[in-house]
């Protein structure tokens, strides 16, 4: 009986130790290959790096379901947004024509582009389904100019590894990966069903990455910086969405 | 994963260990360990889903529906967001949040849970043993009689008390089968990253509001079982049985009569 104890003391101790080196090891492979959210920390981090890592293992490169045209919903719904500042109303009555997007950080020549540049450049356009956390969706057809091309435009750094952006609204910024950033159908989207982008759903300018939750697609954006790191962005979650409580990844 | 050594072990039925052999095992060590894992994991997913719900009491069919759109049926109750117009004059708190993470973490332990338990299950034959019906029982004549039974509110006794009745081994197999593979399936389906690597997890059901719905439906479906379960368990005996499920023993106390 003690021998029969020894040996399975020895045996748990064993493969404890090698439970443990594994998940080390684990740890700094997904570090490597970018499989950790920067919410990883606290209590609900072992979910939220499962589920990113998994998606990153899964979709790095895959498209999101575009729909027909006669798919798009009559009644789109905007959700409501914070009130608009002052800057904004005053951007609004000259039509956006001084409406600006900074591009900054890792990037080898900062720019800054109106609306009008953005436009002139070659538009795609997708048809798309926006869905909520709160679990209602529709699908309209964005209209944009996609992200990569404006980060062609100004040269990430070879060390860039997300891409910050920021509403007009100081409390409302995100981020995202690279797969994200350099993914064909993530636009700066400044058309919906055709027309111009309306404010309540985000115009002038919107993030529209379809193949995440729709408080991702942060309206009115005005900023992007590329980093290597997000620690000195906000409380270093990664966007202003983990601060309140939500996952800062949410293609789920 | 360097410890392959483990559920591997922990997989052989009790009775092959250290019980005694006067005392029969009951439910071996996997399917104990992973059905309170599975118990606390149902709980928790239970109540997070509840407060996830309540942002948008609606359901809908097909690809979308929002606030503009007829929804297929609504719960009579209040929402945590303005905008969904419930009836009532007041917005409950939002919970969505914390609900969310904790939702998705917990599936992930469930369905890791899942895996062990199907793994295990493969491997002892414990489906085979305990679960699926023989031909000889599986007949309507079988179904009625353990129906007649459980309608007269007899305790199984002797070697009956042992093993899984017809009603049981069909409840059980479809929860395990049907209804737990639907729930994660439904679940995957409203992913927007999920479906666009495996587009036909949504299509197949006929759209993301359908999913939601579906997984809706599925998950009242278990707390239908759930309901019926503990019930059974409390007219088998609450203090054995579940003693049952935490020792691996049926126990040699006697029951209440």
């Amino acid at each position: 009986m003690t021998d029969l104890s020894r040996r399975k003391m020895i045996l748990t101790g064993l493969a404890a130790t090698a439970g443990v080196s594994g998940l080390g090891v684990a740890a700094r492979l997904a570090e490597k290959y970018g499989l950790v959210p920067p919410d990883h920390g606290g209590i609900y981090g072992p979910g939220e790096t499962l589920t990113y890592a998994a998606q990153r293992l899964l979709t790095r490169h895959s498209l999101a379901r575009e729909f027909s045209p006669s798919q798009i919903s009559k009644r789109p719904f905007a959700n409501e947004i914070s009130p608009l500042s002052d800057d904004f109303k005053r951007l609004q009555a000259g039509r956006f024509a001084d409406w600006q997007l900074s591009v900054d950080g890792m990037v080898e020549r900062p720019a800054s582009f109106s609306l009008a540049q953005l436009k002139s450049y070659p538009s795609r356009s997708h048809i798309t389904e926006l869905a909520c956390e709160e679990g209602w969706s529709y699908i309209a057809e964005w209209t944009g100019v996609p992200l990569s091309h404006v980060l062609n435009l100004v040269g990430i750094r070879p060390q860039a590894r997300y891409v910050a952006y920021f509403s007009i609204d100081p409390d409302w910024w995100d981020s995202m990966d690279m797969a994200d950033a350099l993914h064909p159908q993530t636009f700066l989207a400044y058309g919906m069903n055709g027309e111009d982008l309306a404010v309540g759903n985000g115009g002038p300018l919107r993030m529209r990455l379809p193949r995440q939750l729709g408080y991702k697609n942060v309206k009115f954006i005005t900023r992007l910086t590329v980093t290597d790191n997000l620690r000195g962005f906000g409380k270093g979650l990664g966007s202003a969405a983990p601060e309140a409580g939500y996952a800062w990844y949410a293609g789920i | 994963m360097g410890s392959a050594q483990a559920p591997i072990g922990a997989c052989v039925p009790s009775s092959a260990s250290a019980v005694p052999a006067t005392v029969p095992s009951r439910h071996s060590v996997f399917v104990r360990v992973t059905h309170w894992i599975t118990t606390l994991c149902f709980f928790v997913l239970l109540v997070t889903g509840i407060e996830i719900l309540v942002s948008h009491p609606r359901f809908y069919w097909g690809e979308t529906g929002n606030v503009l759109t007829t929804p297929l049926f609504q719960l009579p109750i209040p929402s945590s967001r303005a905008l969904v117009p419930t009836g009532y004059g007041y917005v409950l708190p939002d919970q969505n949040g914390w609900s969310r993470a904790l939702h998705f973490q917990v599936a992930w332990l469930a369905v890791l849970t899942g895996l062990v338990y199907g793994i295990c299950g493969l491997f002892t034959g414990h489906f085979w043993k305990n679960l699926l019906p023989s031909k000889a029982d599986l007949s309507w004549r079988e179904l009625l009689n353990t129906l007649a039974s459980h309608l007269r509110f007899e305790r199984p006794t002797g070697a009956e008390a042992m093993s899984y009745n017809l009603l049981q081994r069909l409840a059980y197999l479809f929860v395990i089968f049907v209804l737990f593979p639907l729930i994660i399936w439904t679940g995957l389906a409203m992913s927007p990253a999920f479906v666009s690597a495996v587009p036909a997890s949504v299509i197949l059901l006929g759209g993301r509001q359908s999913a939601r719905t579906i997984h809706f439906f599925a998950s009242l479906a278990l707390v239908l079982f759930l309901l019926v379960h503990v019930a059974m368990v409390l007219l088998a005996g609450f203090g054995s049985r579940t003693g049952a499920m935490i020792t691996g023993r049926m126990g040699t106390h006697k029951e209440r009569t």
